[in-house]
């Protein structure tokens, strides 16, 4: 039994000395430089009350969360009803509807280029409506394009894979009893799809604050708060600032995601 | 199944398709373009031509050279590294095991932005190796490895693989001979979705990698977000289409490996 103990501990070692030397002492390393500048510790107060670090992450908040919502709106009704349903062409629709899962950033900042950039399909389709180029893509509504276009894939696959796990009989049985199709969403999908829909919508709200490389496509005047970083660290040399956002950055995305973890969780166990 | 004719199932498909289209729309005009002699003036008026592709080629042929040999790099690094912890973890009593799959997934719940603040940091100043391409090497295994782990560990627990283990072991097997004749074999499916997805992951690894690159060691993306910036549209689509000949193959793949490691179980 010990030289099992052993064993495993040797399988596990070089991964453990792996994070450690690559991850946890950067960390660290990150924390201490947070503290470096000119204000020394107060840098991290500083982050937390200088107006325009604020408005960035303020900003940045806001258009995740916007986001996140959207984004479960449309994957939800979208992967509920792909669960629900067999027809000719579902395959094909399922496969288009997953098809930039694992697009970068910076491709999909792309994709907005080419949909509301300066020679964008949506500046055409409206120049020859209105008369007027209407170009959007450099600004804050084609960052929010780009972010629902990379988050819309992946939460389908997970509202497809938990409503499919649904009991179809529940909702006879509420029909039969006389619910509206609203009811029956509201009373009985919903809430079945409810750890689903928190896991997806936490991992959607974390990307969406970490995500840098569409941002970093469309435009540097965009101040979410991983450009704001970019900023500090290449052009202001600003390193304390920048390490101390990224501090607060990782801190977020990693509480959100634990926080929905333990609810998602909890609630698998409840539902037994 | 209800009847097509069903209103609710048509605004369904309606919203469906033309979520697939805001979703597929740009892939396609995004091709078009890379083959497209002049966007502005369309494909049917000016024609099509490869030029644009060879110029690709004349520019980056040495980022997608680096990125595909990173990626095979942090596949190498990955299986090394993570098919152990998984079988590891598979064995080890509760609640350590939890806690040690938690601190291994930590670099995957911290934006690659600030990880690769983090490394720079600290590492950055350490002999060559900041414009080495080892450098980058060690950002895509902290960023790949949990998927790694995840995967094979997911397989290795529906196989029961330590009740076979422990059967090839009253048999009389060593600890080398069960790795390698029992649990390898069973954890394989898992090993193989968790390979393709490291591989596609590295090859799409951005918000990181723009931290960790130099001039010297540029990647496949890193060149994509400098040919969108600083060349015409045509170029960087035609670019995008290299980028997307070697990922969709990727993804259907995973897909298909995906599909079959959590069949696994069920078959006999």
């Amino acid at each position: 039994m010990g030289n099992d103990r052993l064993a495993l501990v040797a399988l596990v070692a070089p991964a453990i000395a792996f994070l450690i030397a690559f991850f946890v002492f950067p960390l660290l390393m990150m924390a201490r430089t947070g503290a470096s500048g000119p204000d020394g510790l107060a840098t991290y107060l500083t982050i937390l009350v200088d107006a325009r670090y604020l408005a960035s992450l303020s900003k940045t908040v806001l258009l995740a969360g916007t986001v996140t919502l959207t984004t479960l709106a449309i994957a939800g009704v979208a992967g509920v009803f792909l669960a629900r349903h067999r027809f000719p062409g579902r395959r094909v629709l399922t496969a288009f509807l997953t098809l930039p899962l694992a697009f970068p950033g910076v491709v999909v900042g792309f994709m907005v280029i080419l949909l509301a950039g300066r020679q964008g399909v949506v500046g055409t389709i409206a120049e020859a409506l209105t008369g007027e180029r209407l170009v959007f893509a450099y600004s804050l509504a084609g960052l929010f394009v780009g972010y629902l276009y990379f988050s819309i894939p992946r939460t389908v696959l997970t509202v497809v894979a938990a409503a499919e796990k649904l009991d179809p009989a529940l909702e006879e049985a509420a029909r039969s009893l006389g619910a509206g199709r609203w009811r029956v969403v509201r009373d009985v999908v919903l809430p079945g799809l409810e750890g689903a829909l928190l896991a997806a919508g936490a991992i959607c709200f974390a990307t969406a604050m970490g995500a840098f490389g569409t941002a970093f496509t469309l435009a540097t005047r965009i101040d979410v708060l991983p450009m704001v970083i970019y900023a500090e660290f290449t052009v202001g040399a600003n390193i304390a600032v920048a390490a101390a956002l990224s501090f607060l950055l990782g801190a977020i995305t990693w509480a959100v995601l634990a926080i929905a973890r333990t609810a998602a969780g909890a609630n698998v166990a409840a539902a037994g | 199944m209800r009847p097509h004719f069903d209103p609710g199932f048509l605004a369904g498909l309606v919203f469906a398709s033309l979520v697939a289209f805001f979703l597929v729309g740009p892939v396609i005009l995004s091709v078009l373009a890379g083959v497209t002699a002049n966007y502005q003036r369309g494909i049917l008026e000016s024609g099509i031509t490869l030029a644009w592709l060879g110029r690709v080629f004349e520019l980056y042929a040495p980022t997608i050279a680096l990125s595909l040999g990173i990626a095979l790099a942090t596949l190498v690094a990955t299986l090394l590294l993570g098919v152990p912890v998984a079988y590891a973890l598979a064995k080890a009593p509760g609640r350590l095991a939890r806690l040690a799959e938690e601190a291994l997934v930590m670099p995957v719940a911290i934006p690659g932005i600030a990880t690769g603040l983090a490394l720079i940091l600290a590492w950055g100043a350490v002999g060559e190796f900041r414009t080495h391409w080892t450098f980058i090497l060690v950002g895509h295994v902290l960023f790949t490895l949990p998927f790694m782990v995840r995967s094979t560990l997911a397989v290795i627990l529906a196989a029961k693989l330590p009740a076979l283990e422990e059967a090839a072991r009253s048999l009389g097997a060593g600890f080398l001979a069960r790795f390698t004749t029992v649990v390898l074999p069973n954890a394989a499916p898992g090993i193989l979705a968790g390979s393709l997805m490291v591989v596609t992951l590295s090859l799409g690894e951005f918000n990181m990698t723009l931290f960790l690159h130099t001039p010297f060691t540029m990647t496949l993306p890193v060149g994509l977000a400098d040919s969108y910036a600083s060349m015409r549209l045509e170029i960087g689509s035609a670019y995008t289409l290299v980028f997307l000949v070697l990922l969709i193959p990727l993804l259907v793949a995973l897909q298909w490996a995906a599909d079959r490691a959590t069949g696994a179980p069920s078959r006999p």
